[in-house]
């Protein structure tokens, strides 16, 4: 067993002019992204890495003489053993292997001191770079209140490196956090977790060999010579000598019977239990069980466990799909009155009407999103800092499995029944990669808000008269086809292209604890602004694309209807050269049109087809309205055009189909490729074309209309 | 405290044959090595002490204590984890 690596020299990292790079690294849970809040505050900027998708955030924040610091928060993980992309990223940025992102001046690792001895792996993992070091010891009064003392003092001696009790939720220890930040540190203190001493020789010798500088030669090779059979294309960034010695290094530590990571972890732990020993004083269990344990006996009970999770749920959509309704009602009239007074400001011209007719409805379409994504995410970030985020998928983790699926990828395809742009870039949480895109590629079939006035419109056209019980049956029967065609899909994905070995759950439960609305509304704060910048941009662009279509050519004839006007334009065209591919559906182009403008977002559908039937009116008598008219449509040979079958196989289409470009943007920047949108779209349309398709003709075949 | 299911070695059990709130010591594992290597980074180490704490409403996946922590893991990884009672 060796001890504490020989005296590299120190380099120069930053001057004092420029602004230090800091990054922080810690467990998830462990309280880090409540210490990244706490120290930089509004001053965050969320971007990503180039060319993945993992999230960079940067906060700035002042050390305590005033001096500008840079914080970088690292992807929360247990290790920095490289399995997934975020891993990888945290791994190269430690290292200064990330392009744009500088090596870190120094680390800030997050323990939380109520869980110490799984935290200290990440921190050994931490001082085996040879980075400054800081660790802040956070949720001390949890620790104290589970009668875990810590010896501060005692654990800065065993680690070497500067250790700062916090209690981030109340900021108690920030100002301590920044002296010790501000300080200069010298690496040559910290102490380095021993490792078995045939591993230590492989590591020296393969660290020579290395193309890098002397200051990261030592981690780097450590890293690489632990890297597992699965994660060993990650290899194919180095170059061949490095390869080749790194595979000889690991072949001859398994013929002398060690596995080199596992042989490393157990080295560490093994450090970490005599760490603890010293410095940790925990009491003997007793036989009560605590707050947290009673809260999990109901919470995950056969019965009860059920009911609240069903009622937490309730509760999350009801709010979604009615309190949002007030703000949505804001914003609608909102834009409507700026509309109307521009369109008396303004002169007329094509420039007006692509402001008044194009422009504003496309921001307010982005806008009428908001709120509903706002309470989303203002549940999910409840649930998440609770701490139930974690049992909702312990409960769930059977029923996913059935289809090769993860409890984690549960949260995604919830939040896709608000809308599919928040469940798809919530999917970034599940760690393997197949079982990522396949929920990525599942989560539109969830019925999304925007289906919601399509649904009520063609349940008023096919149901006009009846309850709203039948008609709540009638839309609780879409959402469930929604679903179940998800697990079907799903379950082949999982069959055939998208096989992997049925991927380790591994889910940490915490403590439930208080959730801190501060968090919960930073986090809101951020999910708004992206939804805005990343979905919003694309909807506000297509929405004009789409008013573009749908208004030119315009008619000679300046007394022309809307109708006529629409009809002859190229939406109108496209509608026509669509009608062959629709008419086994039993739709006219006049539906088709429909079909088009919906890709920008599907309620569109009801809009145009008040614009296709010119009917007039504001919403709520224009949906009555609408509706006797598209009852009374009939065709050339006076049959009517929404028969029973045609209204259902529509409701089909709308709950299986690919129908929004904005969805098809962000799985595009979320996957990286243009390969799973067009999957996506492909299969989809297929799917709800040959749904609508059975409907129809299977329905007439059995004699109905 | 009961004992688990019979005609097993008491020093050589799989963690799911603990019942409820039973604690056992680590002894081995049956796992490739990528899966124990995760398992072992989460410190389930040979020689540590867990403890049993449920199973999920459905039968799957376990609750374990570890560490002092709750960590939930699939049956069918947990059975891969050879434990002994004291």
């Amino acid at each position: 067993m060796s001890a504490t690596l020989a005296a590299q020299p120190v380099p120069v990292r930053s001057t004092a002019h420029s602004a230090r790079n800091i990054a922080i690294a810690g467990n998830p849970n462990s309280g880090k992204s409540t210490i990244f809040n706490a120290l930089t505050g509004l001053r965050q900027k969320v971007g990503n890495y180039p060319g993945v998708t993992v999230e960079r955030k940067v906060g700035r924040f002042y050390g305590s003489h005033g001096e500008p610091m840079t914080l970088l928060d690292l992807p929360g993980s247990y290790s920095l053993q490289v399995r997934a992309l975020d891993e990888a990223v945290s791994r190269d940025v430690l290292l200064g292997r990330e392009p744009g992102t500088p090596q870190p001046d120094l680390v800030i690792v997050v323990a939380d001191a109520s869980n110490l001895e799984r935290n200290l792996y990440l921190v050994a993992q931490i001082l085996d770079l040879n980075l400054p070091t800081v660790v802040a010891l956070n949720m001390v009064d949890m620790a104290e209140r589970a009668g875990i003392r810590i010896d501060v003092p005692a654990l800065e001696a065993e680690l070497g490196v500067p250790v700062i009790p916090v209690v981030a939720t109340q900021g108690t220890g920030l100002v301590a956090l920044k002296q010790a930040i501000s300080r200069p540190l010298l690496p040559e203190n910290a102490k380095r977790p021993p490792m078995p001493e045939l591993i230590e020789r492989e590591v020296r010798a393969l660290a020579k060999q290395l193309p890098v500088s002397a200051a990261v030669a030592f981690p780097e090779a450590l890293l690489l010579l632990t890297l597992h059979d699965q994660a060993l294309d990650d290899l194919a960034e180095h170059n061949p000598d490095t390869v080749r010695a790194t595979l000889s290094a690991q072949e001859r530590l398994r013929v002398a019977g060690l596995d080199p990571l596992c042989a490393l972890v157990e080295a560490r732990y093994a450090w970490i239990n005599e760490v603890c020993q010293r410095t940790v004083h925990k009491p003997d269990a007793g036989p009560g069980l605590s707050l947290s344990d009673r809260m999990d006996q109901f919470l995950t009970h056969r019965l009860w466990g059920w009911v609240v999770f069903l009622g937490a749920m309730t509760l999350m959509f009801l709010s979604i799909f009615t309190l949002a309704q007030i703000p949505m009602g804001w914003i609608d009239s909102g834009m409507h009155a700026l509309a109307a007074w521009l369109g008396e400001l303004l002169p007329a011209s094509q420039l007006r009407d692509l402001i008044v007719d194009g422009a504003i409805p496309g921001v307010g379409g982005v806008l009428m999103f908001l709120p509903q994504i706002m309470i989303l995410y203002f549940f999910l970030g409840l649930l998440e800092d609770s701490g139930y985020m974690a049992r909702a998928a312990f409960l769930m983790d059977r029923v996913m499995s059935t289809v090769g699926l993860h409890g984690k990828s549960f949260i995604p395809l919830l939040s896709s029944f608000a809308c599919a742009i928040p469940g798809i870039m919530a999917a970034r949480t599940v760690e393997n990669r197949n079982d990522r895109i396949a929920t990525i590629l599942i989560a539109p079939l969830m019925s999304c808000s925007a289906r919601i006035p399509v649904y009520t419109l063609m349940i008023a056209v096919l149901l006009p008269t009846t309850s709203a019980l039948a008609k709540a049956g009638m839309m609780l029967a879409l959402y469930l086809l929604g679903i179940g065609a998800a697990f079907v899909m799903a379950w082949i994905f999982k069959k055939t292209v998208l096989k992997s070995e049925a991927s380790m759950l591994l889910l940490e439960l915490p403590p439930y604890r208080k959730p801190s609305l501060r968090s919960v509304a930073l986090c809101m704060k951020e999910r708004a602004g992206l939804f805005v910048t990343r979905a919003g941009t694309v909807i506000l662009a297509l929405s004009i694309l789409l008013w573009a279509l749908a208004t030119y050519p315009k008619p000679t004839d300046p007394n022309a209807t809307r109708a006529e006007a629409i009809s002859q334009s190229f939406a109108g065209q496209m509608g026509r050269t669509l009608e062959p591919a629709i008419r086994p559906l039993g739709y006219d182009w006049k539906i088709g049109i429909g079909l088009i403008s919906s890709f920008a977002a599907r309620e569109v559908f009801v809009g145009t087809m008040a614009i296709v039937y010119n009917v007039e009116g504001d919403m709520k008598e224009g949906t009555a309205t609408l509706r006797d008219t598209m009852r009374a449509e009939r065709r050339a040979d006076g049959t009517p055009v929404f028969t029973p079958l045609v209204c259902v196989g529509l409701m089909v289409f709308y709950v299986l189909a690919m129908q929004c470009i904005s969805t098809l943007a962000v799985v595009r920047r979320e996957t990286n490729s243009w390969r799973w949108p067009l999957v996506m779209v492909t299969l989809l349309t297929v799917l709800a074309w040959t749904g609508a398709f059975v409907v129809f003709q299977g329905g007439r075949l059995l004699g109905f209309q | 405290m009961s004992r688990s299911a019979p005609g097993l070695p008491e020093n050589n059990l799989p963690l799911v044959a603990l019942a409820a709130r039973q604690i056992a010591r680590i002894t081995g594992f049956d796992l490739p090595p990528e899966r124990r290597a995760r398992l072992l980074e989460m410190g389930l180490t040979t020689g540590a002490q867990v403890q049993l704490i449920r199973f999920a409403p459905l039968g799957d996946p376990v609750e374990i204590e570890v560490r002092g922590y709750r960590l939930s893991l699939r049956k069918k990884e947990a059975a891969g984890i050879r434990v002994a009672l004291p």
